[in-house]
């Protein structure tokens, strides 16, 4: 029986999303994935509520947001330790050691072909992995987890990076040396900006790895703070709430983290084809 | 094969880095103990300790490879100490959840291509889950599952399977949308059916697409299988392998896990390309 409301929310929301779609404008589209985001987390706490599912499995949103709200001074506290002193630091580090590399091997065809299939496929491995050896290295403080960032970070930065270096064409590069633009000119006003979109996307792709290599760090050996450890004790303490609100907070923070990036992303490369208006 | 010699140059180079690494990270110990017994160490005999400790802060090449080979060829597969045994309980719970993860992918992507609605409710959530950390919640998953009294593949294949269903569902999405216009018109004044513009046109075009995410997938699910056996009580899988390894400062079975972890992502991503290559090769798309 109590089955019937939640199949009736389901296809009220469903319905007026498949009148909505029709419209197929800016504003219609923000709304329907609103809506179905909305009619998602009624869906939960209804089901929650009228099958009494109990806390240690799955808490209501309302349980979640509750905690949220409680626990506001611990959640800022992690939110400091894991992702501004370790993610942030570690993606910092990684990313410009990953630029450096890329222009230092720049004049160096050879070590380029040699590098990048290696840095491909590192990029594919389960470079998490190491954290608990980078612990061991660098002590339990935020130190291992940006070291753990700065590996998983470098190589996608890397092989993007070479390849923006690589992405301007004959054409362009004959017209700077008939102005006879040293190497250091035509790198600095011809081939670094080119090579920004490229560059750009490996940043997006490493700020979500950032955060990961962060959190996972954390379940090798973390000081009493910090996200990765708050979800590991939560979770033994079977505090769900509170866990659910740690990974509400990883998630603002990785929406947060790549929209920052993109919005960067914007300001730099205003001429790329991709960030043109795009019309109809 | 143009890259063997460079790549060759890099891997060397690596190695000696690794080496003079080793000796370096490890020489402190040693000091020590030679301070300790009041004895002074040549050079060629201080660089064989630094080689040569139990448990070396960075263990040397082949120290890793022996750890390897021990634990690989030197014990019985069915052993709790054998690599192949904890090896295939990851592998098992990767595939499982790939397999599952990956068909989901699809036949969302399926359901969006062909629905409006769908695809205005579903996609923005699915793109924009690609910039929050799930791998977060494996802990959890584990915990709760375990509480409901299942343990053993099932929750770690559900890692697995979440982590590598939204490459596959957003790759998908792009690959049964890139037939162009014109391919579409052509169905149309051939009056094909829904259902035979999907199987001859949208769903062969999208290929590349697939594989290309597949691979992103496979590599995922691993690295969620891996994470998945970390929480504790977890006794076997090469995440719990490392596990052990650090609370018992065992660097050497640390590294070798490791290597057999890269060793199965990378199989595991070359299989898929060698399946991609038949595959478009069969289909007259290989370039």
């Amino acid at each position: 029986m109590s089955a019937l409301p939640i199949i009736a929310v389901w296809l009220g929301g469903w319905a007026l999303n498949a009148w909505l779609a029709r419209f197929d404008t800016r504003l219609s589209r923000f709304l329907v994935a609103l809506i179905f985001g909305i009619t998602l987390l009624i869906l939960w706490e209804m089901t929650v509520r009228a099958y009494a599912i109990p806390t240690v499995i799955l808490p209501a949103p309302s349980q979640i947001a509750a905690s949220f709200t409680q626990n506001t001074a611990i959640l800022w506290g992690d939110f400091v330790q894991t992702i501004l002193k370790g993610a942030l630091s570690g993606w910092v580090l990684g990313a410009a050691a990953a630029i450096a590399t890329a222009i230092a091997i720049d004049r160096s065809p050879f070590l380029q072909r040699g590098l990048l299939p290696v840095g491909n496929f590192v990029a594919a491995l389960p470079i998490v992995g190491i954290a608990p050896i980078l612990v061991m290295w660098f002590g339990f403080d935020w130190q291992s987890k940006a070291a753990v960032v700065v590996v998983m970070v470098f190589f996608p930065i890397l092989v993007n990076m070479v390849a923006g270096l690589a992405a301007t064409d004959q054409m362009q590069r004959d017209q700077m040396a008939t102005w006879a633009a040293p190497y250091w000119q035509s790198l600095a006003k011809m081939r670094l900006p080119a090579a920004m979109p490229f560059l750009f996307n490996g940043l997006k792709i490493t700020t979500t790895l950032a955060l990961i290599g962060a959190i996972v760090a954390e379940f090798f050996g973390s000081p009493t703070r910090g996200m990765g450890f708050r979800i590991s004790t939560a979770v033994g303490r079977l505090d769900l709430p509170l866990v659910w609100a740690e990974i509400l907070v990883a998630a603002i923070a990785g929406s947060l983290f790549y929209g920052i990036v993109a919005l960067i992303e914007k300001k730099v490369t205003f001429w790329h084809p991709s960030q043109r208006k795009q019309r109809g | 094969m143009r890259n063997t010699l460079p790549v060759l140059t890099v891997l060397l180079a690596v190695v000696a880095i690794w080496y003079v690494a080793a000796i370096g990270m490890n020489s402190t110990w040693v000091r020590d103990q030679a301070a300790r017994s009041e004895t002074v160490l040549g050079m060629g005999e201080f660089v064989r300790q630094t080689l040569s400790l139990d448990r070396p802060v960075l263990p040397a090449p082949h120290q890793v490879a022996a750890g390897l080979w021990d634990g690989v060829f030197g014990q019985k597969i069915t052993s709790k100490r054998s690599l192949v045994w904890h090896g295939w309980i990851t592998l098992s719970a990767t595939l499982a959840g790939f397999a599952i993860g990956s068909l989901a992918g699809i036949g969302l992507a399926v359901g969006i291509v062909h629905d409006r609605a769908m695809n205005q409710s579903v996609m923005p959530w699915a793109v924009a889950s690609q910039t929050v950390p799930i791998l977060a919640i494996a802990p959890m998953v584990i915990v709760v599952f375990a509480s409901a009294g299942i343990t053993g593949l099932l929750p770690k294949a559900i890692i697995a399977a979440w982590l590598s269903f939204f490459p596959v569902l957003v790759g998908m999405v792009k690959g049964l949308r890139t037939a162009d216009a014109m391919q579409l018109d052509l169905m149309r004044s051939w009056n094909a059916s829904r259902s035979q513009v999907f199987w001859r046109l949208r769903l062969p075009s999208s290929m590349p697409y697939l594989f290309a995410s597949l691979k992103v997938a496979v590599a995922a699910a691993l690295v969620g299988t891996i994470v998945g056996e970390l929480p504790a009580g977890a006794s076997a899988g090469l995440g719990a392998r490392l596990l052990s390894g650090s609370y018992y400062g065992q660097t050497v079975q640390i590294w070798a896990a490791l290597f057999v972890a890269a060793a199965l992502a990378a199989g595991l991503v070359f299989l898929i390309g060698w399946i991609e290559r038949l595959a478009l090769r069969r289909m007259g798309l290989a370039r």
